[in-house]
């Protein structure tokens, strides 16, 4: 298929391709990170994660349309400004649901399934009743629209860029929440042993709260990013969602680390046979080699070694 | 469930006035021959089967998903639905019968259908059902409706192969939508190459087929790709890498759903500006509907062929998408499906008219030659098999989320569901 190709254009249309690769792993991180707090420290598996995710659409949706409408100026700016009120939507729905649904579940984890699935739909259908059943048009600012071309035929799609500057920022943020305050101490205490971070003193159903909010508040980012790319409609979180699951449980669901490494291993794959193959058979194959690997290893990549 | 005497439940506070103009519309629509209520021919002639119709109500059923998915397209037929109806009973109702609705939801979920459909035909023994949007739903009520002789008012292009006694397709089949289209843009626009790329199901891939058949055999150009992801799919960088090496004149699209927000917006973050045609990009997919999600901004360029669009010039269409705003809002936008659906209940009711009868097989009967005059997208007229003669547009959009129409057939295009040499 190259033959009819100069190695300029060849070149360019790699390092586009490499470029599209790391705009999926940026995706799939930013899907996955809250969940895989979710699910790999606190053992619930959370199906309304994707519902979310649209929570944090629809809050930028708004944030959008009462900029436009109030204060144009600050427009440029609201993006961002969206993306903090999704957090703090996404993880306060996220702390509510904990405490009436959530808490009740911790020693009935396949519950917590039915339960949370339960939820998306209640949650799809409240999003329906009030913002319609059709898709909404978020209206970015002007300048995250477009590319820069950088020369012909490579051109660096901007929300691409924003998306990627976004998941570090929240990787970074992950990272030091977890491993260097207080907070992610308690957290990692009770993960790896309930009965003794109570013992000495860590409120344990508060770290539970806040680490369902946090990743409910994750989840609330991502969607506000993703109007950028994709739809925000009452279900459109269930496009997110296998995807999301996949790359959790391939990384190892305890493992931070392990969900950075799978998110980039399965979007690497996927870019690149969707370059070769057809669309549906990419997909196919990711999902083989994920459940080959599985089969091979089915604690995931990484593993935290936990005393349960 | 939910019926509603007067047809809807009107959104302004307006009630009055909304009437008014809808009786001047209807006034307007009095091409048909007019039954008035001195004409009201008794039960027991017109209805010879048990069907729910009695001295001065008839019942019919609206069937569509309202919760789940689907919901997002549906939506709009159901409200075209019900204006249609609303507009019909001011006139004075079918042989003098005012119309009441049952509406029941498919909840996105294929046996539902079949189930409430069932449920329409043999505990509500409507006269009539209009419904279903996807062609697996219809699959899905094809055998109840043939089983329980029923009659189901379909409104969405699809992908044809398909003719029941028991089904009007108000919408055009593939043939109708594409083949029109892809001679325009070869003529108008010198295409030469063409990159088909679809979501994966029936529809966009029978769709595909039919065009790649048109573009090679019959236009004598070159596909340079086909490709289809799945439903829900979310990100296509990778292909619009493949479209900008490939380098096609047109991208011929048929991507639906969420997965249609994603493409336009990442194609236009892409560079792929479509204003420059440099590709061209021409779509059966999108109506103004979607737009609505996919942000005019981030398809403004793009080329859909349809039967039917919102800026259409003429006076039936203008009176439409006045009583249709009346009616459910001033923003609201209407797309290809929606006329389509409006037209459901006045063929309907054209056909009993015709047949002097509720009966299903008189009905059946007296469909095929049936015109309509007054319809927003202009004359049409149902064929022997049940699908509708009409006009295929070429739209162009613009970043308001409307398209202007830059070409329309001269003739009405003939309904072909089993297309030969195309399959």
């Amino acid at each position: 298929m190259f033959a009819d190709y100069s190695w300029s254009e060849l070149g360019s249309i790699f390092a586009m391709q490499g470029f599209a690769g790391l705009v999926l792993f940026s995706v799939f991180v930013l899907m996955a990170l809250g969940l895989a707090i979710i699910f790999g420290q606190m053992g619930v598996i959370n199906m309304a994660h994707g519902e979310f995710m649209i929570l944090g659409a629809y809050v930028t949706y708004l944030c959008s349309n009462f900029f436009q409408s109030t204060a144009p100026a600050l427009m440029p700016i609201s993006f961002f400004i969206a993306m903090v009120l999704a957090f703090f939507a996404s993880g306060a729905l996220g702390m509510l649901v904990e405490m009436g649904l959530i808490r009740f579940l911790y020693k009935r984890p396949l519950d917590t399934l039915l339960a949370t699935w339960g939820l998306s739909l209640i949650l799809q259908q409240a999003y329906r009743t009030i913002f319609g059943a059709r898709e909404v048009g978020v209206t970015l600012p002007e300048w995250m629209m477009g590319s820069l071309p950088l020369t012909d035929i490579i051109e660096i799609p901007i929300n691409g860029l924003i998306v990627m500057a976004i998941t570090l920022a929240i990787t970074l943020a992950v990272y030091l929440i977890m491993f260097r305050s207080r907070f992610g101490a308690k957290v990692r205490a009770v993960v790896q042993n309930r009965q003794m971070a109570g013992a000495v003193g860590i409120d344990t159903e508060r770290v539970d709260r806040f680490t369902f909010g946090l990743g409910c508040g994750i989840a609330g980012v991502a969607g506000s990013a993703f109007t950028m790319i994709g739809s925000t409609g009452p279900s459109s979180g269930q496009l997110y969602i296998v995807d999301t699951f996949l790359v959790v449980v391939f990384g190892g669901a305890t493992s931070l680390i392990g969900t950075v490494a799978s998110a980039f291993t399965i979007s690497q794959a996927q870019s690149t046979m969707e370059f070769f193959l057809s669309g549906s058979m990419a997909k196919v194959l990711t999902l083989l080699t994920v459940v080959g690997i599985l089969m091979l290893r089915p604690q995931g990549l990484f593993v935290l070694k936990v005393r349960r | 469930m939910q019926t509603d005497k007067n047809g809807a439940a009107p959104r302004s506070m307006q009630r009055r006035k909304l009437m008014i103009g809808a009786a001047a519309l209807a006034l307007g629509m009095a091409a048909m021959p007019r039954l008035g209520l001195a004409q009201t021919p008794p039960t027991s002639e017109v209805n010879t089967t048990g069907l729910a119709v009695t001295d001065d109500t008839v019942k019919v059923g609206i069937l569509h998903s309202i919760t789940g998915t689907m919901a997002i397209s549906e939506t709009g037929s159901v409200q075209a639905e019900k204006l249609a109806i609303k507009q019909i009973n001011d006139m004075g109702g079918v042989l003098g019968r005012k119309i009441e609705f049952t509406q029941e939801d498919g909840a996105s979920d294929w046996p539902t259908f079949a189930e409430k459909a069932k449920k329409l035909l043999v505990e509500d023994k409507v006269a009539a059902v209009f419904g279903c949007w996807t062609s697996a739903s219809r699959k899905a009520v094809l055998p109840v409706f043939e089983q329980y002789n029923g009659m189901l008012y379909y409104p969405t292009f699809y992908e044809g192969l398909e003719e029941s006694p028991n089904v009007i397709y108000t919408g055009q089949e593939a043939t109708q939508q594409i083949l029109a289209g892809l001679d325009w843009v070869a003529k108008e626009k010198g295409a030469k190459s063409f990159y088909l790329l679809g979501s994966d199901y029936i529809w966009p891939r029978t769709s595909n087929k039919i065009a790649r058949k048109h573009i090679e055999d019959h236009l004598g150009l070159k596909v340079v790709g086909e490709e289809y992801y799945p439903l829900g799919h979310t990100q296509f960088n990778s292909v619009i890498n493949k479209i900008k090496l490939r380098k096609p004149d047109v991208i011929y699209a048929i991507v639906v759903g969420g997965s249609n927000v994603a493409f336009y917006k990442q194609l236009k973050a892409a560079g792929i500006d479509m204003t420059k045609e440099k590709p061209l990009l021409m779509t059966i997919s999108v109506t103004e509907d979607e737009i609505r999600g996919i942000g005019g901004e981030n398809i403004e360029g793009a080329y859909a062929t349809m039967k039917y669009f919102q800026s259409l010039d003429n006076d039936n269409n203008k009176a439409f998408v006045k009583a249709f705003k009346d009616m459910w809002g001033q923003d609201i936008v209407i797309g290809d499906v929606t006329q389509a659906a409006y037209l459901g209940p006045w063929l309907w009711k054209a056909a009993v008219e015709k047949a002097g009868s509720f009966d299903i097989d008189k009905i059946k009967e007296a469909s095929p030659g049936i015109e309509l005059t007054t319809a927003p997208e202009g004359y049409v007229r149902i064929h022997e098999n049940h699908h509708l003669w009409s006009k295929t547009r070429v739209g162009h959009a613009k970043a308001d989320g409307q398209y202007e129409v830059v070409y329309e057939t001269k003739e009405l295009m003939e309904p072909d569901p089993f297309p030969e040499g195309y399959q």
